[in-house]
């Protein structure tokens, strides 16, 4: 069995209160791991508001504000401008926000947060719509997904409209980092959180966190359907720093993106039309993934030769 | 102790570099821009060690100044009509989470149609917001009031929001000569905050959380506690203030040539300037009449009103805005506070100066003259009689 290379300290601890498989407990978990003690988290409405449990309980070993839901840059803006003002060093200041409360509602104050170069991670984790209200369409949410506001009917398909793309929109304010996390892939997840721990100024991580109640599949399903997003494309893993960019895990050829539509029940009225239509997004998006990667690389520096990516085993319980 | 001639719109920004704020942020917005440009000088210069953090808009403003008083900052925002209203939800959470903010707001009207003249309807629509509000009459007052309002605002039994307001144009771009005090006395007045129960790095806590109906009322109850105990705090300040710095603004109401009076009018911020210059000119013909300038709106001060009305049997309220589908807000303040009280005076409400209608002495002369000769004038608009009177020679 390989090694994990993981922090062994845990700042997330039993008796939060999330669904079972929960892709955003997972990703908390490992953030913190990274991260370390001296954190300060802002959380928007979300999921994570509840996850962490109600007053005067909390599950997380790091202090924790709660903002509103459009305002988690602002927010991480004035802790960030506090921190410097009253000295307190080595002090990591994080917003932890939904799609909803980074791409949609959120989308002023992270551009605002961005923008003004705050020296702070932005953290966005995305399970693809509104579940803490219980399943409602986001900009995030992929094309032809049901979700409750998105229904399957005689005069509607599911979700029409396409994923926002919020790495672009990011990537066009040119933070000093920004990465796609998967928490299917913990090392790759943790190498990228402690990398950008260190560097100074906006960073931005759009984590990929599966929904079992909002995606319809089973809560012990969750790794694989992550490794699954990755290994068809559908989430690739990469890292842009200062405007280079590179893909974290290249594993060959693309799974169909069919495996990953027949798991989950929110693409169950799927037509082989429709699974084309995702599979022809996915294609275009890896390539120009490709592309951007090879057009970025500094002249000089040959591409890395890496050895095939090794699966981490899930220990057998 | 200096004299200089400023804007009320500067009496802010030298209250603010004097209380040693740590963090500023604001987005601009007519009439308050000239505040945050003269703290950006402060700060560009050196004079202000502050972080300045310059937004996207108003509701990111009050956020940043939130998060940084919720880690132990001293901040300050300013803003105006449209912004404040913008900042609405932000007003609540930063009562709620107890951040002693303080805020400067120029009262201006609320569009449509576009006005940018002084009118209270803004911050008159953030009543029951759990901030503590205060007037002003002059640029002098906003100076003092704004270090006062630190002092209540992080008083560890109130920890809460207070914004210190001055009427568009009539204070926010008129210049008046205004006592600054030294940095040495403000400092022994306004010590470094102590700042408690705040986010401590490497500590677990949540600021914020969320609860059901088992506490959730309890917080209610403790934010309600925190605005009863403003009025008395208020006085201990305001007694400090004036031993260090020798001024004393009169606490929540204060009153001119109310003993005798056969009718009071009560104003809040700049009508009160030229109310009293009538009251002195009545006075003169022998009328006797009298005004109370109301300072602090929220928590509104009950037993001041209730003291006023045991003197006087005619009073009147000129409201510089109207609540629709009701009357003037400060009037059905001073009717519940009266209800319950065992002399009641005739009440008549106005409303003048809407939209950044000049109050004019005429109109305060006729809001006396109604009281004095009768009931409430037909139209309690003055503003449209006043209007009309003119138009009729």
């Amino acid at each position: 069995m390989a090694k994990l290379t993981l922090p062994a300290a845990e700042l997330m601890y039993s008796g939060h209160s999330a669904c079972p498989g929960c892709g955003a407990a997972l990703s908390m978990r490992l953030l913190l791991k990274g991260l370390g003690p001296r954190t300060i988290l802002s959380i928007p409405a979300c999921c994570w508001t509840v996850i962490a449990t109600p007053y005067p309980t909390t599950a997380l070993g790091v202090g924790v504000l709660d903002n509103p839901i459009e305002a988690t840059g602002a927010s991480i803006s004035g802790l960030r401008a506090a921190a410097d003002a009253l000295g307190y060093k080595d002090l990591n200041i994080v917003g932890f926000a939904g799609d909803g409360g980074t791409a949609d509602i959120g989308l002023q104050a992270l551009s605002g947060m961005l923008e003004r170069r705050t020296n702070a991670i932005f953290v966005m984790y995305d399970n693809e719509g509104y579940m803490n209200t219980g399943i409602q369409r986001s900009g995030a949410t992929p094309l032809g997904a049901w979700t409750t506001t998105t229904p399957v009917g005689p005069t509607s398909h599911g979700k029409s409209e396409s994923k926002k793309d919020i790495m672009a929109i990011v990537l066009a304010h040119n933070p000093v980092y920004a990465a796609t996390l998967n928490p299917a892939f913990p090392e790759d997840f943790d190498k990228k959180v402690e990398k950008a721990r260190d560097l100074p100024g906006p960073r931005f991580f759009h984590i990929f966190a599966p929904c079992p109640p909002g995606w319809k599949f089973s809560s012990e399903e969750t790794i694989e359907l992550g490794r699954l997003a990755t290994d068809s494309g559908i989430f690739p893993l990469y890292e842009v720093e200062n405007g280079v960019y590179r893909i974290t895990r290249k594993s060959g050829s693309l799974k169909p993106v069919a495996e990953y539509v027949k798991a989950q029940g929110r693409f169950r009225h799927f037509t082989p039309a429709d699974t084309e239509a995702l599979q022809a997004q996915v294609r275009s998006g890896w390539e120009h993934l490709q592309r951007m990667e090879a057009e970025t690389r500094p002249t000089g520096v040959p591409e890395l030769t890496k050895p095939a990516p090794r699966p981490i085993p899930v220990p057998s319980t | 102790m200096a004299r200089i001639v400023i804007s009320g719109n500067y009496a802010q920004s030298y209250a603010a570099k004097l209380a040693r704020v740590d963090v500023i942020s604001a987005y601009p917005i007519t009439p308050q821009t000239s505040t945050v440009e003269k703290l950006a000088e402060f700060v560009a210069s050196g004079e202000l060690p502050a972080q300045f953090v310059k937004v996207e808009s108003e509701h990111s403003a009050l956020q940043v100044v939130v998060s940084a008083s919720a880690l132990g900052a001293r901040t300050y925002t300013a803003t105006s009509s449209q912004g404040l209203l913008l900042m609405h939800e932000l007003m609540h959470w930063a009562s709620g989470l107890r951040t002693p903010i303080v805020m400067g707001v120029v009262n201006r009207a609320v569009a449509p149609p576009w006005n940018i003249g002084a009118d209270h309807t803004d911050t008159i629509s953030q009543r029951d917001t759990g901030w503590i509000q205060f007037y002003a009459e002059s640029n002098q007052e906003v100076l003092d009031t704004v270090l006062m309002a630190y002092r209540l605002a992080e008083d560890p039994a109130v920890r809460l929001p207070v914004m210190v307001t001055e009427d568009a144009f009539y204070l926010s771009h008129t210049v008046e000569p205004v006592d600054v005090p030294e940095a040495r006395e403000v400092d022994l007045f306004l010590p470094k905050r102590d700042a408690r129960a705040v986010l401590v790095p490497g500590m677990p806590g949540r600021v914020g959380s969320f609860t059901g109906p088992d506490h959730y009322v309890e917080f209610r109850r403790e934010l309600a506690k925190a605005t009863e105990r403003v009025i008395p705090i208020l006085q201990q300040v305001e007694e400090e203030y004036g031993r260090v710095v020798h001024r004393y603004h009169g606490g929540p109401l204060t009153t001119y040539r109310v003993e005798d009076a056969d009718a009071v009018l009560l104003t809040m911020g700049t009508a009160s300037t030229t109310a009293r210059s009538v009251v002195d000119e009545m006075r003169a013909e022998g009328q006797k009449v009298g005004l109370a300038k109301l300072r602090l709106f929220r928590p509104f001060p009950t037993e001041s009103i209730r003291r006023l009305a045991g003197e006087v049997d005619r009073l009147g309220i000129a409201d510089r805005s109207f609540a629709f589908g009701s009357t003037g807000p400060v009037e059905t303040e001073v009717s519940a506070a009266l209800y319950t009280a065992p002399h009641r005076p005739a009440l008549s409400g106005f409303f003048a100066g809407i939209g950044g209608r000049d109050v004019t002495p005429g109109e305060i002369r006729r809001m006396y003259d109604a009281l004095l000769h009768g009931g409430p004038t037909e139209n309690r608009w003055i503003d449209l009689e006043e209007q009309e009177a003119r138009a009729h020679g």
